[in-house]
């Protein structure tokens, strides 16, 4: 099988890789671009580890074929902190010790900002079920929900200033 | 070193113990710069793969891999063939029950399989598709044999029998027959015929539960290099690097000298991190390949081939007077072990009145093979199965006394000076302060609506202390580094800086915890039994405090001042001595600076036993609603409670808390193995194993009660990871049985089964 | 004298005695103590059993301390998840 060029943007920044026809974007992100923060918790679009945003919309990395990545813009954890600063929601999260083991941490990150970007105000009831598609195993979701939370608050006075 | 703190160092108010620093590793983890197992890559690494068993029980007749190693981009395959055949001996320092001969057949079936997902054989390749291929490749011939998973049926007469000489241990007499029992466990006390006698209500009741997954969202990994000169290297993700380093030496027949084990950061162990699956697949091909090698489980092979713990069944008959005084109980425990003795039985049976002061009681525990996966620890092993049954029947007996759920268990609970079921006497502990502020919650003083129950369960967990190395370095600028050997499950790291800090004055920031490889920092037993903080953290404290005795004695001398003269005090040495009162404080800073003067590097280990772990008790209150028309369970409202002596940083211990909650939640309402008729796993993935998602779960309130540090920890600490799963199963049966008026015995409490009580009451 | 307290694991070497009385200032002289009284505990007990102290669990500890006065009660090792 020969590999098929993909050229794309990660992170801002444009990125090249070559990829079977059947490898998952989630493989390429880590084994090509060795961007190791999107993880794999279930390979089947079950738990959410892998979540990347692409177009502006969160997607499961393991669901999506590397090929369709072409000409899209992705963005994965590795690209939420800026200029050395964390983005709002990683710096509530590590105030409300919302992660234990840390492997649900970046797909959680990235799933919570797809929705902030969405509904900079969401209620605790719209934060749980965006989030439901991300399973934490070691958390119980109460710091993660109140973290998230915060966030958006931050968020929008960030946005009145 | 094998002493321990007799007692609490006298100190001065605690700084930073107690408070809620951002954890050191917060950054890399919420970056993605952490490296879990599947992030570490070699240069040159093949990918391995297993071929596990289509069969629940089978005779291996035959092996044929000459077709997969003709296949190009194969490097080598293996099989039980490269593998000593060891002769059965129990393993130190782990459960009683692990026995290595069964370990490394779990590793790598020999001669039969004995559950669906067995390993029976491993590629290494260039390419993962090539490493399937090759899979596919592997002719093997099997006789099947009956399998039985179910533990009632595997302990009836003239079931298939998985090992021939198992002969059940704990009887009166060895018994003349093998059978698929391993042992007997028995606990008892006074004489139950008399206090049945004397009781004036009785309940009785079978209940069950079904085997549950750890879960954890990291599938398990490892990379392996076996180098030329014998040497190995392993990097994993693991609940222990030592551990993993003793069970592939035993397995693969090496000195554990020859093998470093790096751990990478874990995403989740719940206990089923606590042994090796992989990681002796990855050295033997390794060495036969002579390149690195990389395993990786899909989630499938997590649940076909890992963890889970036991299904069991529970019977528990109860007798108690008119007020409520519990006289006498009879319980019987059945497990399954999966395909090797070694269910949690023993504890659960230990656990399983622990909360009670009952006169007369008798607990019998089975400990029973079936064809399904081997069964690993899991979050307070076996103590939630046990707990499910007697917290529910002590539900019932409440009611039947028209007692509340609150005042039968204050009106039975133990105390200091208790004699535990289990043996001793407890002291320092404080149960009742966990009901009682549960008792005056704004949660137990609400009322309820219709559709609406309100449970309540307690638990107890022993918790272990252990076997812990820690080193504290000082840096040139006065800064810490602190070396422990226990991976970073749920934010320890954290707390060991905090304890080094609070020990050395420094500011939590000037101290950075690591986890270091089993070459670089002395053994320390694994991550597990809710230890870390308890007994790892007593090493690290005791190695923080020979740093300041060292430098107390360095300032000593700089000041020409007997060592006794010398005080350190908010980070600084401060000289007592009156003819010497111009002498300023000298900081940790200006010590660090002239460390070269004053007798070289400053920096300490203690290596200990740690004893005296101090029990944790648990007090929970779940409300739910169950809807008439689908049966599916809402939790509207969760509060927990526990003893934890002291919390180190009450954000991570509140965390356990509520992380204990969820999986107890998913294991009452949804999670279950389901077994096909083969004897085949049918759910092995989380769209159908089900796991509690954030839209299924409210807020969860923990309340930390502090009122009994523990007395052996220099900052009062008990260990807390474990107790919080025991009650939530029965917390939630009972407030789902009070919702809709019929008792549910059998978990879980999926809406087919909550519908069809409903439908049977409703006649 | 230590006060021991042994539970069913031990009976087969006890003959079914439950409580009695043997000399011990530290764990491992209890240990021998005990296989002298019965033959064979004492391995059994090294192995397999972790000693409650007056309340307190000592596993794996030859030198912890005993009283005279002391409680010991012989419960299975404990593992944890
Ligand atoms: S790895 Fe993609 S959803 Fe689990
Ligand atoms: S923090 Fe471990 S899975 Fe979420």
């Amino acid at each position: 099988m020969s590999k098929i060029h993909v050229t794309t943007t990660v992170n801002g920044d444009s990125a090249e890789f070559l990829a079977g026809p059947g490898v998952t974007l989630m493989d390429a992100l880590r084994d090509e671009l060795g961007l190791t923060g999107t993880k794999e918790g279930c390979g089947s679009g079950d738990c959410g580890a892998c979540s990347v945003i692409v177009d502006g919309r969160i997607v499961c990395s393991c669901l999506m074929l590397a090929p369709e990545a072409e000409g899209r813009r992705i963005e994965t954890i590795e690209g939420l902190a800026q200029g050395g600063q964390l983005h709002p929601l990683q710096q509530k999260f590590l105030e409300h010790a919302a992660l234990q083991c840390g492997f649900c941490t970046p797909g959680i990150l990235m799933a919570s900002k797809a929705l902030l970007d969405a509904n900079p105000d969401p209620t605790e009831t719209e934060a749980r079920y965006w989030l439901a598609g991300n399973l934490c195993r070691c958390t119980g979701y109460d710091k993660i929900i109140r973290a998230v939370m915060d966030a958006a608050a931050e968020l929008r006075q960030e946005r009145v200033a | 070193m094998s002493e321990t703190l007799d007692k609490p160092a006298a100190k001065a108010p605690l700084t930073i113990v107690g408070t809620r620093p951002i954890r050191p590793d917060g950054a890399d983890k919420v970056t993605g710069r952490a490296a879990f197992g599947a992030d570490f890559h070699m240069p040159g690494q093949l990918v391995g793969r297993v071929l596990r068993s289509p069969h629940a029980h089978a005779r291996i007749v035959s092996i044929d891999t000459s077709k997969a190693k003709a296949l190009p981009g194969v490097k080598a395959i293996v099989t039980a063939a490269d593998f000593p055949d060891l002769a059965s001996e129990m393993v130190e320092g782990s459960e009683a029950s692990s026995d290595i001969r069964d370990l490394s057949l779990n590793v790598m079936a020999r001669h039969k399989v004995l559950y669906h997902g067995h390993a029976v054989a491993a590629v290494a390749a260039v390419s993962g598709d090539i490493a399937e291929e090759a899979l596919a490749r592997i002719k093997v011939t099997y006789e099947v044999l009956p399998h039985v998973t179910d533990v009632e049926e595997a302990m009836a007469p003239g079931a298939p029998l998985l090992h021939d000489h198992l002969f059940t241990e704990g009887l009166e007499a060895r018994p003349a027959q093998a059978s698929n029992i391993a042992r007997k466990h028995r606990f008892v006390r006074g004489d139950l015929a008399e206090g049945f006698a004397a009781a004036d209500v009785v309940v009785e009741r079978r209940y069950d539960t079904k085997a549950t997954h750890q879960g954890y969202i990291e599938p398990h990994a490892c990379v392996a290099a076996w180098g030329e000169d014998g040497r190995c290297d392993v990097w994993c993700s693991s609940q222990g690097q030592f551990t993993i380093r003793s069970y592939c030496a035993k397995v693969l027949g090496l000195e554990t000298s020859d093998i470093r084990v790096t751990p990478a950061e874990i995403g989740g162990g719940f206990g089923g991190k606590t042994t090796v699956y992989l990681e002796p697949l990855a050295l033997a091909l390794s060495r036969a390949s002579g390149h690195p090698v990389k395993m990786v489980m899909s989630r499938e092979e997590v649940f076909r081939a890992t963890g889970p713990t036991s299904g069991g069944v529970i019977e528990v008959k109860l007798g108690a007077k008119k007020d409520g005084t519990i006289v006498a109980a009879e319980v019987e425990l059945k497990f399954q072990a999966g395909a090797f003795p070694g269910s949690p039985v023993g504890t659960a049976a230990m656990t399983a009145l622990a909360c009670y002061d009952i006169p007369n009681f008798s607990i019998v525990g089975w400990d029973v093979v079936t064809n399904t996966p081997k069964t690993a620890a899991y979050r307070a092993p076996g103590a939630p199965i046990s707990a499910f049954g007697v917290e529910s029947a002590v539900d019932e007996l409440a009611q039947k006394l028209g007692l509340d759920a609150i005042a039968i268990r204050e009106k039975n609970a133990v105390r200091d000076g208790t004699k535990a079921s289990y043996g001793p006497t407890f002291q320092n502990i404080a149960y009742v302060d966990t009901l009682k502020v549960i008792k005056d919650s704004a949660h137990w003083n609400t009322p309820l609506g219709p559709n609406q129950g309100r449970g309540f369960a307690v638990g107890f967990w022993f918790n272990v202390g252990g076997e812990s190395t820690a080193a504290v370095h000082i840096g040139e600028d006065g800064s810490a580094v602190v070396v422990t050997g226990n991976p970073d499950i749920g934010g320890s790291r954290a707390s060991m800086a905090m304890m080094a800090a609070e020990t050395l004055g420094l500011p939590i920031e000037k101290v950075r915890p690591m986890i270091a490889d089993t070459n670089a920092i002395g053994y320390s037993m694994l991550t597990g039994g809710s230890r870390v903080t308890f007994a790892t953290g007593m090493a690290v404290v005791q190695a923080a405090e020979k740093v300041v005795a060292d430098l107390r004695g360095r300032a000593a001398k700089l000041w020409d001042v007997a060592a006794d003269q010398v005080v350190w005090q908010g980070g600084q040495a401060v000289c007592l001595d009156p003819a010497k009162a111009d002498k300023k404080p000298l900081t940790i800073e200006a010590l660090a600076a002239q460390s070269a003067r004053t007798g070289g590097p400053i920096s300490a280990q203690a290596a200990i036993n740690a004893q005296g772990p101090g029990p944790g008790f648990a007090a929970h209150l779940c409300d739910v609603e169950v809807d008439p028309e689908t049966g599916v369970v809402s939790v509207l409202r969760y509060t927990a409670s526990q003893d934890v002596g002291k919390a180190i940083h009450p954000s991570y211990v509140e965390g356990q808390v509520q992380g204990g909650v969820a999986q107890g939640v998913g294991w009452a309402l949804n999670e279950e193995y389901v077994f096909d008729a083969d004897g085949r796993m049918e759910n092995a993935g989380f769209l159908d194993y089900r796991m509690p998602v954030a839209s299924d779960l409210p807020m969860l309130d923990a309340i930390l009660v502090e009122t009994a540090p523990n007395p052996r920890h220099p900052f009062g600490a008990k260990g807390v990871g474990e107790v919080p799963i025991v009650p939530p199963l029965a917390a939630v049966a009972n407030a789902v049985s009070a919702a809709i008026g019929v008792r549910m015995p059998n978990l879980p409490l999926s809406p087919p089964k909550v519908l069809a009580a409903l439908d049977a009451k409703a006649g | 004298m230590a006060r021991v307290i042994a539970g069913s694991e031990c009976w087969p070497f006890t003959g079914g005695a439950s409580e009695f009385e043997v000399e011990g200032a530290t764990v491992r002289d209890l240990i021998a103590s005990l296989d002298a009284r019965f033959p064979g505990l004492g391995a059994f007990v090294d192995k397999r059993m972790a000693f409650a102290i007056d309340g307190e669990i000592h596993q794996d500890a030859w030198f912890s301390p005993i009283r005279p006065d002391s409680e010991v009660c012989l419960i299975p090792k404990i593992g944890g998840g």
